[in-house]
């Protein structure tokens, strides 16, 4: 039983990916990334000398800046930036530059549903672009609930206002097959079954945010390939 | 303590509290291999609660929450306005969650402490959540109706951290939850203009003019009361209730918010891989 969207999509196809690297010719490194009509433009500047105040000085320091499309700085944006911030010191390798800061500069172009993810992803290829060390890629989807109680992933705008739970996940890219297929498996999972980051939003049962969660990964192996193919 | 591998025969001089702020991770490690922690707890055991109803006289309704050392003050103030066009039958629910520098070294008074709008936005996205089609919240804003399209209640819903000691999302949800539940409606009559006034007397005989919109002082209704749990994750060791120092050393932290129906309101985790994840959610 599929269900039509508003936009005709199914309920696991996402929308068209576009990534362009390098938009921006002053800074170190630049990405846009877009969803659909979500666009994000993401900047990445550094390392420049010098941690701030309370930073460990024998890491490497990840500064977020996100300027919203239109309006002031509030309280959504710096929970943006802390969630990015977080985000991005986990995939990078702080102990290569130590005492550094790198800023990222994240703008809005247009919000069309699923933003976070989407500014995630380009933060992502802009770090590539500047030449940052990173552990490996971060890829992002948004996946909703509503009310039929089935997973629909890259919502758009009005999809995500009339959901009432949606959940933002952020896994680690899957390796690439150089390595035999064996030395993938870490443990009891593989290394990218992983979750970075994980924000909820509205009331879900347990069963569902788990359900989530495996639709999450299944897509992120497809958006790792996109990223890697566009890199 | 006897001597550990790494630090050679430095450990076997220094005194143990020395130790703990030059290798706060070795520290902590040692005792982690032993399933306990510097406090005594053990890994999943989270710290003592009190909660006190009513901290605040002049308010209409607080309460003071303490885990452990970190204490939270919440208090609610109403007053009527006028409501939206867009909804005449529902109030409005303002929260701000403050850090004044008493409540840890790293706050400045001219410097806000980072973590102070996050926590502010996650406490008014769980309490309110509001849906078109469906509601989630824990309170429905039609309870904050007085008289539809007129008038409405405006609840101010202040929290002060007092000390913050690690888990201040925990503290900050449990004494916002506890406040609203002391939260009394102060008694309203119409005024000769039309307009809602507060009346600070009980007699119930007044003027003329004067009608008593609420006759009774009553209570907020609340629909499914949340909770949240903090739990920090090292190495494949979970932690729950961190304190500020096993915060900071620690890189990945996770909140989990259940409402009463079990129900998973909020999985909150920004940055750090995690493996195994279904141990956590419990």
């Amino acid at each position: 039983m599929e269900v039509d969207r508003a936009d005709g999509r199914t309920r696991n196809q996402l929308r068209p990916l576009a990534c362009t690297r390098g938009t921006l010719n002053r800074a170190h490194g630049s990405a846009t990334w877009s969803q659909g009509e979500t666009k994000v433009l993401a900047a990445v500047f550094g390392p420049k000398a010098g941690t701030k105040k309370n930073e460990n000085p024998e890491k490497a320091c990840i500064e977020v800046i996100w300027k919203p499309k239109t309006g002031q700085i509030g309280k959504p944006e710096k929970e943006y930036e802390m969630i990015l911030k977080t985000t991005l010191q986990s995939i990078c390798l702080l102990t290569v530059n130590p005492n550094t800061t790198t800023s990222i500069i994240v703008q809005v172009v247009n919000d069309d549903g699923a933003l976070l993810p989407c500014a995630i992803n380009a933060a992502c290829a802009a770090l590539v672009d500047a030449g940052i060390p990173l552990k490996h890629l971060a890829v992002a989807i948004c996946c909703c609930l509503p009310d039929g109680g089935y997973v629909i992933l890259d919502p758009c705008k009005l999809e995500e206002q009339r959901t009432k739970a949606f959940a933002y996940l952020v896994f680690p890219n899957s390796l690439a097959s150089v390595r035999r297929k064996g030395s993938l498996q870490v443990e009891v999972e593989p290394v990218e079954h992983g979750i970075i980051t994980s924000v909820t939003r509205g009331v879900m049962p347990v069963e569902d945010y788990l359900r989530c969660l495996e639709r999450g990964r299944a897509v992120s192996a497809k958006l790792s390939e996109f990223l890697r193919r566009s890199m | 303590m006897g001597p550990m591998n790494g630090s050679g025969d430095l450990s076997s001089e220094m005194e143990v509290d020395a130790f703990r702020r030059l290798f706060p991770l070795w520290f902590h490690e040692r005792h982690l291999l032993e399933s306990i922690r510097p406090d005594g707890r053990s890994l999943g055991r989270a710290r003592d609660t009190t909660l006190a109803l009513g901290a605040v006289a002049s308010a209409d309704g607080s309460a003071l929450a303490k885990i452990g050392c970190t204490t939270m003050l919440a208090a609610i103030k109403m007053e009527v306005m006028t409501p939206t066009v867009e909804s005449p039958d529902e109030g409005c629910i303002a929260v701000e969650f403050h850090m004044p520098p008493i409540c840890s070294a790293i706050v400045r008074p001219g410097r806000p402490a980072e973590v102070a709008p996050v926590v502010s936005k996650q406490l008014s996205d769980t309490l309110l959540r509001q849906v078109v089609m469906t509601f989630s919240g824990m309170i429905d804003l039609k309870d904050l109706s007085l008289v539809s399209g007129k008038a409405a209640w405006m609840a101010y819903l202040d929290i002060y951290c007092l000390d913050a000691d690690g888990a201040l999302f925990d503290t900050a949800l449990l004494s916002a939850v506890a406040a609203f539940c002391h939260l009394k409606f102060p008694m309203v009559s119409l005024n000769d203009d039309g307009r809602v006034v507060v009346v600070s007397g009980e007699s119930k005989g007044g003027k003329s003019g004067k009608e008593a919109v609420n006759k009774e002082q009553r209570k907020l209704n609340l629909i499914s009361i949340p909770f949240s749990l903090t739990c920090t994750l090292h190495n494949n060791y979970i932690l729950a209730d961190p304190t500020a120092e096993e915060e900071s050393i620690m890189e990945t932290l996770v909140t989990v918010i259940l409402d009463s129906s079990l129900r998973l309101v909020s999985f909150y985790k920004p940055g750090g891989p995690v493996l195994a994840f279904t141990s956590a959610v419990m």
